[in-house]
């Protein structure tokens, strides 16, 4: 049903010009990456925060307020080199089982993340309870799928 | 005679298994990359940090002693995976100017880093609360920052085969730094 706006994504100027050229796909790749070095550090000094490991000694709330900046910058990053990734190849993505995968937890780990995640680290101060600890789990468990996923594209 | 001992290596029955097999190159790649997330995420926030621009309310000595470990768990499960991959075919990442550049600018980082425990960090009791500390230690995490961007950049580039040795004609520049031998044929 949905397979004719595949075929019109991977039509578009930005998607032909990504497929045509040599070099734009592996650069954005490896933009790409680099976002998820920034989302994955940002994320893991809260979630880490959140289960009582890695900078145990400040509170959550601050933690989470420094690293939401770049949590955004890392997010930011791999939509905008993401985005034209999945144009040049829309069609194989359209027929790839880990693209779906990433495409419904996606909006799930950002739903949970400036939801839920966000809003239980600002009313954490000292040691976080049960809540902090499921929240912190949950975050690095959704990420983590959709980063796993991400990277099984190429290889499904 | 480096050539010879790689390319036994990659005739060796695990090394041709890894290459050829269907789950375990691929789940080893990908561990591979996610161990980006922890390692080279954990080191980006405390290069930031350094640098004087993320987390200026937490004391640097926070990171390099609360979070550090986490980033040298990344670094042990991405050296290991690395190692695994490299062993899958030597003698094509050795000859991969890609590959090539980020082992140097690996190496770079690594003495960076070195540099920075053994020295700036030495003190940092003195700096450490500082939201923005002195030059040198600022220098260390904009060094840091580079080097591992690059890394990460290359990294991703040595799965293209642009610059192999058995695509010739090739620029002279490009034979050379892949050490390809060409000419001789």
């Amino acid at each position: 049903m949905l397979e004719p706006f595949f075929r019109w994504c991977e039509s578009t100027l930005i998607g032909s010009a990504v497929a045509e050229s040599v070099w734009a796909f592996p650069i954005l790749a490896a933009l790409h990456l680099l976002g998820l070095c920034v989302l994955g550090g940002a994320l893991l000094v809260v979630d880490l925060r959140l289960l009582g490991a890695g900078l145990t000694g400040q509170p959550v709330a601050r933690l989470a307020r420094s690293a939401r900046r770049w949590l955004i910058t890392g997010l930011l990053t791999m939509v905008a080199t993401g985005i034209p990734l999945f144009l040049s190849e829309a069609i194989k993505a359209y027929y790839n089982t880990s693209f779906w995968v990433k495409m419904i937890t996606l909006p799930v780990a950002l739903l949970f993340t400036f939801a839920v995640r966000e809003r239980v680290a600002r009313e954490e101060g000292g040691d976080p309870g049960v809540r902090g600890k499921v929240v912190g789990a949950v975050s690095l468990a959704l990420w983590f799928t959709v980063a796993a996923a991400g990277r099984w594209i190429g290889f499904s | 005679m480096i050539e010879r001992l790689l390319g036994w290596l990659g005739e060796t029955p695990w090394s041709v298994a890894l290459l050829e097999s269907l789950y375990a190159w691929p789940l080893v790649e990908s561990t591979h990359v996610l161990a980006l997330g922890l390692f080279v995420g954990t080191t980006a926030m405390m290069d930031l940090r350094l640098v004087g621009i993320a987390f200026r309310g937490v004391p640097v000595q926070a990171f390099t002693g609360r979070l550090l470990p986490w980033t040298h768990i990344g670094f042990a499960i991405i050296a290991a995976t690395g190692v695994l991959l490299f062993y899958s075919q030597p003698l094509r990442y050795y000859h991969n100017v890609f590959f090539r550049v980020k082992v140097l600018v690996l190496i770079a980082a690594g003495i960076n880093a070195f540099v920075f425990h053994r020295r700036a960090h030495r003190n940092a009791a003195k700096w450490g609360a500082d939201a923005v500390p002195p030059r040198a230690v600022r220098a260390a995490g904009a060094v840091s920052l580079a080097a591992w961007t690059v890394v990460v950049v290359t990294g991703r580039l040595i799965a293209y085969n642009w610059f192999d040795c058995d695509l010739q004609p090739q620029p002279d520049w490009v034979n050379w730094a892949a050490g390809c031998a060409v000419g001789s044929e």
